[in-house]
Formats: C-alpha cells, structure tokens, sequence
C-alpha cells in the first residue's frame, strides 16, 4: 500500500522519542549529571537521549586516551622537578610532522652532553596526537595527556609548549593512566633487580 | 528565569520588587543575547569537520547552547568554523565566505590544521594557519580536537563574546568595514597585499639566479680566454 | 588462499609478447616493462584476450638516478586473482606515453592526476588538465627535484630537531612569512589567472547546440566547493539543458594535503598515522592497507592475535562508513538529519570502543608493521560481544524498517543513478559501486588477504546499479560484516600482539609492493616502492573515492540536477581520501 512505508519509518522515530522520556521517567534523576548516569548513557544498553551534558558532566576518556603530549617528571625534594627524558631524541626523531625540538644539555665543564633535555618544545599546531613519541619512549618520560581543554585566544604566545609548560607530575601521570603506569613501574623494577642481581 | 549573570550588581535593588526588576547594563543584555544564539556556518573542510558533526549529533548536542542552526549560507552565519586544513587551493574560497558572513562575526580555528598548518604544514598546497588572512578568535589545537574539546572551545568563544562592549563594536563604528582581498591563484598563492614583496622577491630570485649562471658559466669560459 | 586463486590462470606474457615486452628483473620487482609504442596493443590484448577488464591503479614513479619516469599500471580480473602489474618507462626530459582511456576509461582521472603531480603528459587523453591543483600552477609537484617552499631536508628525522633544537615556526623564516615560492622575475601585476577558463572552455562546446526544436538556453551551473551536499569540499561544474544535465565535471583538490609528497619523506612507520587522515571516517581500514603493503616488502606477518584483532577493527570501520553513508545519502534526499543521528548514535559506540583501544576516536593509528600497537584493553571483547550480539543487528534492523520501504526513498533512489556492469567495470569503479551494479568484486574473497579466507560470509550484490541498489548493498555489507564479527569474535585466540619487539626504525628491503584491501569505499590500494632506505621512494595511493567519481558523470547525464547530489551521496566519498 502507498504510504504505509512513510508510515512505518515515522512509527520508528515516534518510537524514538517516546523513548527519550520513558527513559528519562524510569531512570530518574540519577540519569544526569552522576557518574553511574554517565556510564547508563555511554554503555550499549541505552535508548532514549544520550546526551553527555557537557561542561556540567564530563564524558570519561579511557586509559589510552591520547592529546598532546606531556613530559613526565618525578618531584624531587622541595619540589624540584625531575624529569625523566633523557634528552634520547628518540621521540623527535619518530615524530611524524617533526614538532618536537629539544635541546640537550652539555656539560659546562668537559663539554660532554648529560641525560637531561636543556630545552623541550613542542608545537602544537603541528602536533597530530598521534601517540608514536609515547609509545616508542624508552624511558616513560613523555606520555599523552588526556586534558582537551585547552582553547585559547592566541596561539603566537600559547601553542609552542616549552619544558615548564609540557612537564606533569609522575603523580598525575598514574592518575590518569593507572594500569599503564602500574606496568610500567613493574617493569622498571624488574629491570632494576636484574641490574643488581647482575 | 533570570540567568544571573545578567543581573548587573551594583546597583540597589529594594527588597520588594527584587523579583520582579532586574537592572542591567545595556552590554550584558545584548552580549547575552548575542552569545546564546552563535549560529554556526555548516562548512567542513577535512578530518574535524566530522567531530564537528559529532559535536552537532545527539550524544554532544551543542544546540545546548543555541548553535543547533547550522547554516550552509554565509549569510546567516556568525561563527565560522574552519574546521580541517585550509590548502591553497581553498582560501579564497574560504576569504569570501568570510567577507560574505555579516558582522558580528567570529572566527573558530579548529584543530592543528587550521590553527597553524598541521601535520601537513610542510605540504606545498598547505596554508600554514588561517589566521594568515582571517582574524581568528579562538584557537582549539588537537588533532582532531575531540567534541568536548570543540564544545570546550565554543564556550571560550561565548566567554569572549561576554567581554565585548556595544560602544566599542567594530560594526556600529561610523567607517564601512573593508572586505578582505581574496587571495589570488597564481603559480603559488598570491596575497594581493603583498604583491610589492611578492615582485620585489621574485626579482631578487631573477638577479640570484642570473648570478649564479654567471659563475657558472665564467670557469667554463676561462679555456677558452686562456 | 582459495580454490579460485589458485586456479586463476596467469599466463607469462614475456614469452607471449616477446617483442612487446620483457620482464622486469629489478630486484624486489615484479611484472613487465612495456615498451611505450606497443603499449596500447598490450592493453587491448590484455583487456579483450586475457581478461583483464578493471584497470586498478595507474601512477608515476619518478627515477631521478637513473633519469627515468616510469608509469606503473595495475589491472586485475573480476572474476578474481591476484593482480597484473605492467609499467612503461620514459626519459624524464620527454615523459610523454600514450593514453589508455580509450580502453579503459577508469584511467581519466588517474591520468590526470599522474600529469598534474609528475608532469607525464598522456597523448590522446580527452581532458588533459591539471586535477589536484589549479592551472597555473609553478612545476610537477611530485618529481623528485621539485622542493616545496618549506623544503627542509630530504628525509626526516630533520636534523634541526635534535640535539639543539632549533625552535621556530618555519614560516617565520620565510621571506613573505608564507608558505609560497614565486618564479624567478614574475610580476604578479600582469598575472592573469586561470579562473577555470580550461575547465569551460570544453564544457562551453555543449551550450550551443542544444539540438532540440524548442528554443532552449543552456547553462552551467557550480556546486560547491562549499555546499551541503557536497560531503565536504568538493565541486561540480553541470551544464544544464532546463533542469536536465547534459554534462558535468568534478572539480577536485580542495584538499589536497600533499599526502604522497610528504610520505616520500617520512620514514616507514611514520607513514602510518598519515594513512589516519586518508578516509578519514575509515581510519583502522588505511591502517590496514599500508601495513599490508609495507608487511609485504619485509616479509613478515603477524601473530594470530593480531590477525584477529584487524579484521575485528576492519570490520567495525566497514560498519561506520556505511552507516554514515547511508546517513548523509538520506540527508541529501533532504531527510535532514534524523537518520545521520541514528546512525551517529551507533557510530559513537564503535568510536568508543576505538578510543579505549587505540587511544583516538578518529585517527586510530593503531596498526604497526607486524601487528598492532596494543592489545585490547580489559573489558573490550565484552564491550564489543554486547554490541555485536544485541545491538546492532537490532538497530540495523530498526534502520531497514526505518528506511527500506519509505516510498519517498524508493522513488527518489530507484532507477536514479545508474550504471551498467559494463560500464562500472570499465570505469574502473570498485566497492560497493562495483558490487551494486552486479559484479561479485570484492578482494577479501578474491584475492583473499589476512585471514579473509576463515570466515564465512557472502559477497553483497545486487543488480540493478541504481541508488537504491547501493544503499540497499550497503545494508547487506554491514549484516555480513556483522556476521565475520561474530565469528572472529569466537575464535579469536589469545598471544602476542605484534610479531617481534616494537620497533620504530624498520628495515624494508628495496622493491615495490602493493597492498590493497577492501575498504568500506572499494579498493584501497598502496603502491609502495622502496630502495631499502629509511623512507619510502614511492609512496602512492590508489583511493577508491577518488577512482569512483570517475563514474560521477556517467551517472548523472541525462538526470536531473536535484538527483546528483543524491548519485554522489551514493557514490560515497571521503574528501580526504579524494584530494589526498
């Protein structure tokens, strides 16, 4: 019959929206704004409206969630920071678009170079987030952060991030990326027992 | 409901008519107003123009904020998002949809592209930021900035919209705003402000290269002297 | 590997053709060396005696050693089998090689893009024009001597990067603070731009003779760049008769992000994150492709795990393009928007499984030679075992009942748009273009790659070749893929992700290689060519978008101007993966 195809696809979004407020009704107010409302709205499960009301709730990333990257550094006493980055040139040289600059440090008096980047730069508007520098990092020292609020008004004065900007506490990295962090320092300490056992 | 940012402090309100009154200045009237309503162009360039469809799409919805009208037309439009990487071939394109949008306007870079040239910065069609012939208002860098980092960057746009002032608004001011010239496609991208650098360039590349067949040509020339 | 593949007949042309031909005996490399004066006999021959009917691929490669441009052909059978690779070679100073589009018409824009980006002129093409960049524009951008304004170093890692890093916006270093070069003594005064005039000046042929009684004007019209139908930053230029089009071209390169310059120089891996940003809304699917492509110049493959895991990532890309697809061709039948949030609505349950495991809704990278970068993370497989299982056959059910039988759909879709087997064959179309119009193509049962040949499923195709025929193709894909889903869900078996330790300097051993797969859009080739470097000397993509709108025209002669912008909903392009 002519038009009972029309009619069938608008029972369908009729379907659709009565739905939103059964949903909303059965639900009740811990539907927004909680994280188990969150996690109900995000999951295959849902029907109804699955709008994450950002800013007043957030969606949660996952653990592998990657932005721009960020140095790690260990706080040392009287929160001194020390970094981790070797000054390697590992991840500059992986660097799809080549956006990381680094400057390594020499030593004043023999002039020899010594495991600590004097400088670090990296651009952001060149950046494509794609991980590579993290992943291949033999020493834990740049990760990808998971922090994407970062619009600002001027990029000439904000978007190259140097050392002091790039750098993040080893406490924040095992914050956001707890199993990866927890691998890791399993494997670090492995290699160090090894290295006194030998 | 009163949002309460638009109730301007300073003034004594009695206690009876506290409900009923609000007192405000003219500027948070017309900014509120104006930043609750940003229309956006529907205009996608490459890879974030589809997280911009997902900011648009259910999960994200940024009609939260009164940008659901996303208009294909310039003409309706108040922000533009330039979403993905601009190439040479495009701009001015994109120049004269921006001189055709009616002011106020306002500019969204959004992603490392359109910031600041990307990933493909180094490309010979690339545009290394629009801002190089736009004004751009904010600036989202990632690659492509999630959806919340673009909702992220609309409301730092409606925070700049909340700092503008009615008397000192470009578009009441008495002078027609000039439109921008539109690039031009020569055997590169050609700024027509820039077209004495551009001649002055394309000379000293001219005397460089004359001089260096010279030099060449001069020890291939001395046999033949000596 | 199949009964079929093996069976194909692959007959030894050198000895057939010995005055034609001689194998190419490069290490590394395989096929023919045609010789340029011969070549259209070769192809005829090719075409009609050996079966050879889909020209796959057509690109340059630029010799500068050895002072050679060397045009690289791809050709296969429908009914299946590996593919045939035959090249001509020419002296760089004289790169002129005669045109195969009058016997396979697929070539056109390939052709033309080999012109624009290398400078190879082919002799008896209809519409030799620059594609990707404007006319006008200053050198071949793709020969090897050719540098780019922000010409830096040959191959990355730069060496200003590291030790002392020498920060700067690379602009800033430039004369006009631009991204611009100028030819020496140019005066931009006396620039009179192109302003498309080699584009009309062919198409203004058609407004005169109109050739019916009734006095009509004819003219033409612009979509695009920038318009909602156009997915994108793409143009059509149409000549219409009244509202009949008589004519039409696309226009492309809007986006042209120099994808291949800027992969020659690159090293392997950092190729891969690039791939990412081809089709962009297919990204795990370009990731395959070039890793088959690169895998195959190593020589490894990787673990079982890994096998399963790209399929299951290839698979779940395949539904998201369709299902975007099937969004935005309803959008463009003027359905705004509701059907493109149901089927984001599902495509944002996928992206979250993609960014738990690759770390990017959009730009996964997440494959690496020999593997992938990670394992899943805990709790994905039951993640995906809930939305394979219950919800998206569910959904895509609801959306067959949504859409399938609206008569409105069905009229605007059903006999709109279409091209014959013969002709989608010839013009070198693949995917679902290809399989809608009744060819059984589709490479993971043809020339079964990964581990394809496992699983059960059955090709899609219809017959009709109409609109219709490819949305309703792109419900059946996404059932099968579903299917393949569900059996590499059960199978898949734990170990290693990647074979070997991660590595991110790889040795690929000098020679060509193609890799292709079947991506949601057709066939998504990658011809790489290495000398054993660092960095590919080749790098060169064969995007099935890009080779579709060659059947853009076809389709839409004779048609009215409101149904192209529905025929290219269905031809279902990705700008990025277009312009490249």
């Amino acid at each position: 019959m002519n038009g009972f195809g029309v009619i069938r696809g608008l029972a369908v979004t009729f379907r659709h929206f009565i739905e939103t407020y059964l949903e909303d009704i059965r639900a009740g107010r811990k539907r927004y704004h909680t994280p188990e409302g969150i996690a109900q709205r995000t999951s295959s499960k849902v029907t109804g409206a699955f709008t994450i009301q950002y800013p007043e709730e957030k969606m949660p990333v996952p653990e592998e969630f990657r932005y721009i990257p960020f140095l790690v550094y260990d706080e040392g006493e009287n929160g001194a920071k020390d970094y981790r980055c070797t000054s390697c040139g590992i991840c500059a040289k992986v660097c799809p678009p080549q956006c990381i600059w680094i400057v390594r440090t020499n030593d004043p008096v023999t002039g020899k170079p010594i495991p600590a980047p004097a400088e670090f730069y990296i651009d952001v508007d060149i950046c494509m987030n794609c991980g590579l520098c993290a992943e291949y990092c033999p020493f834990d020292a740049i990760k990808m952060d998971h922090d994407y609020e970062i619009a600002s008004f001027d990029r000439f004065k904000e978007h190259i991030y140097n050392k002091e900007k790039l750098g993040k506490s080893a406490a924040y990295y095992a914050s956001i990326r707890p199993t990866n962090n927890a691998r890791e320092v399993a494997a670090r300490e492995a290699k160090a027992a090894k290295k006194a056992a030998v | 409901m009163t949002p309460p940012e638009i109730n301007s402090p300073g003034y004594e309100i009695p206690a009876e008519i506290r409900n009923q009154v609000n007192i405000t200045t003219l500027d948070r009237v017309y900014n509120w107003s104006r930043k609750n309503s940003l229309w956006p162009m529907m205009f996608g360039l490459a890879c974030c123009a589809i997280e911009m469809i997902c900011t648009a799409a259910s999960r994200y919805d940024f009609s939260r904020f009164g940008m659901e009208v996303m208009r294909p037309s310039p003409r309706q439009a108040d922000v533009m998002i330039v979403s993905g990487t601009v190439t040479k071939k495009m701009v001015p394109q994109i120049v004269r949809l921006y001189n055709q949008m009616p002011e106020p306007k306002y500019v969204i870079a959004m992603g490392a592209c359109a910031s600041g040239g990307g990933p493909f910065k180094e490309g010979y069609n690339v545009v290394s930021g629009i801002d190089k012939f736009i004004p751009v208002d904010v600036y989202i860098p990632g690659c492509p900035p999630t959806p919340q980092a673009l909702l992220n960057g609309l409301i730092t746009l409606q925070k700049k919209v909340e700092t503008e002032s009615i008397k000192s608004a470009r578009w009441y001011g008495r002078r027609p705003i000039q439109p921008i010239p539109i690039p031009v496609l020569g055997p590169d991208l050609m700024d027509p402000r820039k077209y004495g650098e551009i001649r002055e360039l394309a000379r000293q590349k001219a005397e460089a290269e004359a001089q260096a067949a010279a030099e060449a040509a001069a020890p291939a020339g001395e046999p033949e002297a000596g | 590997m199949t009964e079929q593949t093996q069976t194909t007949y692959t007959p030894d042309l050198a000895a057939r053709f010995p005055e034609w031909v001689t194998p190419d005996s490069r290490p590394g490399f395989s096929g023919y060396l045609v010789q340029r004066e011969h070549l259209l006999d070769f192809c005829k021959t090719l075409r009609d005696d050996l079966g050879y009917d889909l020209l796959s691929s057509v690109t340059g490669v630029d010799y500068l050693p050895e002072g050679k441009l060397e045009v690289v052909y791809h050709a296969l059978q429908t009914v299946g089998g590996p593919m045939l690779v035959f090249k001509v070679q020419v002296p760089r100073d004289e790169a002129v090689v005669p045109s195969v589009v009058s016997i396979w018409p697929g070539a056109e824009f390939q052709e033309r893009e080999a012109w624009d980006l290398l400078g190879i002129r082919f002799e008896g093409h209809p519409d030799l024009r620059r594609i990707l960049m404007w006319e006008g524009f200053e050198g071949h951008p793709l020969r090897k001597d050719w540098k780019e304004p922000y010409f830096e170093e040959e191959v990355k890692p730069y060496k200003s990067r590291w030790p002392d890093g020498q920060v700067e916006r690379i602009e800033d270093r430039m004369p006009l603070q631009d991204n611009v070069q100028y030819p020496a003594g140019f005066d931009p005064e006396s620039w009179t731009p192109d302003g498309d005039e080699s584009l009309y000046r062919g198409l203004r042929k058609l407004l005169e003779d109109s050739g019916s009684e009734l006095k009509t004007d004819r003219l033409i019209v612009n979509l695009g760049p920038q318009h909602p139908s156009t997915h994108g930053v793409f143009r059509m230029v149409a000549v219409l008769d009244g509202e009949t089009i008589v004519d039409l071209k696309p226009v492309m390169g809007y986006l042209h992000r120099n994808h291949e310059k800027i992969g020659e120089r690159c090293s392997w891996l950092q190729n891969m994150p690039f791939t990412d940003r081809l089709d962009y809304i297919s990204s795990m699917s370009n990731n395959f492709g070039y890793a088959l492509a690169v895998e195959k110049l190593m020589g490894i493959t990787p673990p079982e795990r890994a096998e399963y895991i790209r399929v299951i990532m290839a698979e779940l890309t395949r539904i998201i393009s369709h299902l975007i697809s099937i969004g935005f061709l309803l959008n463009d039948l003027g359905a705004f928007f509701t059907p493109v949030l149901y089927a984001f609505e599902e495509r944002e349950l996928i992206l979250d499984i993609f960014e738990a495991v690759s770390g990017s809704r959009m730009m996964c990278n997440y494959f690496r030679f020999g593997g992938v970068a990670r394992d899943f993370p805990e709790g994905t497989l039951e993640k995906l075992r809930e939305l394979i299982y219950e919800r998206l056959p569910r959904k895509i059910d609801e959306l067959d009942r949504y859409l399938t039988r609206n008569e409105i759909v069905q009229t605007r879709c059903e006999g709109v748009g279409v091209i014959t087997a013969e002709q989608a064959i010839s013009l070198s179309t693949t995917g679902p273009i290809l399989r809608a119009s009744g060819v059984p193509y589709d490479i993971r049962r043809a020339d079964p790659y990964s581990i394809y040949d496992r699983f059960e499923f059955d090709v899609a195709v219809r017959y009709h070749g109409d609109v219709y025929d490819r949305y309703l193709l792109r419900l059946d894909e996404i059932r099968q893929s579903i299917r393949i889903l569900k059996q590499a869900l059960k199978d898949i078996p734990e170990g290693p992700v990647i074979s070997g330790k991660p590595q991110w300097q790889v040795r690929v051993p000098a020679g060509e290689s193609y890799g292709r797969v079947e991506g949601p859009k057709g066939e998504l080739g990658f011809y790489v060519v290495s000398n054993g470097k660092a960095n590919p000397w080749r790098y060169h993509v064969r995007a099935p978008s890009f080779i579709n709108l060659t059947a853009l025209a076809p389709m839409a002669r004779g048609g009215k101007i409101a149904d192209v912008v529905v025929i290219l909903g269905s031809i279902d392009i990705v700008l990025g993966e277009v312009d490249r």
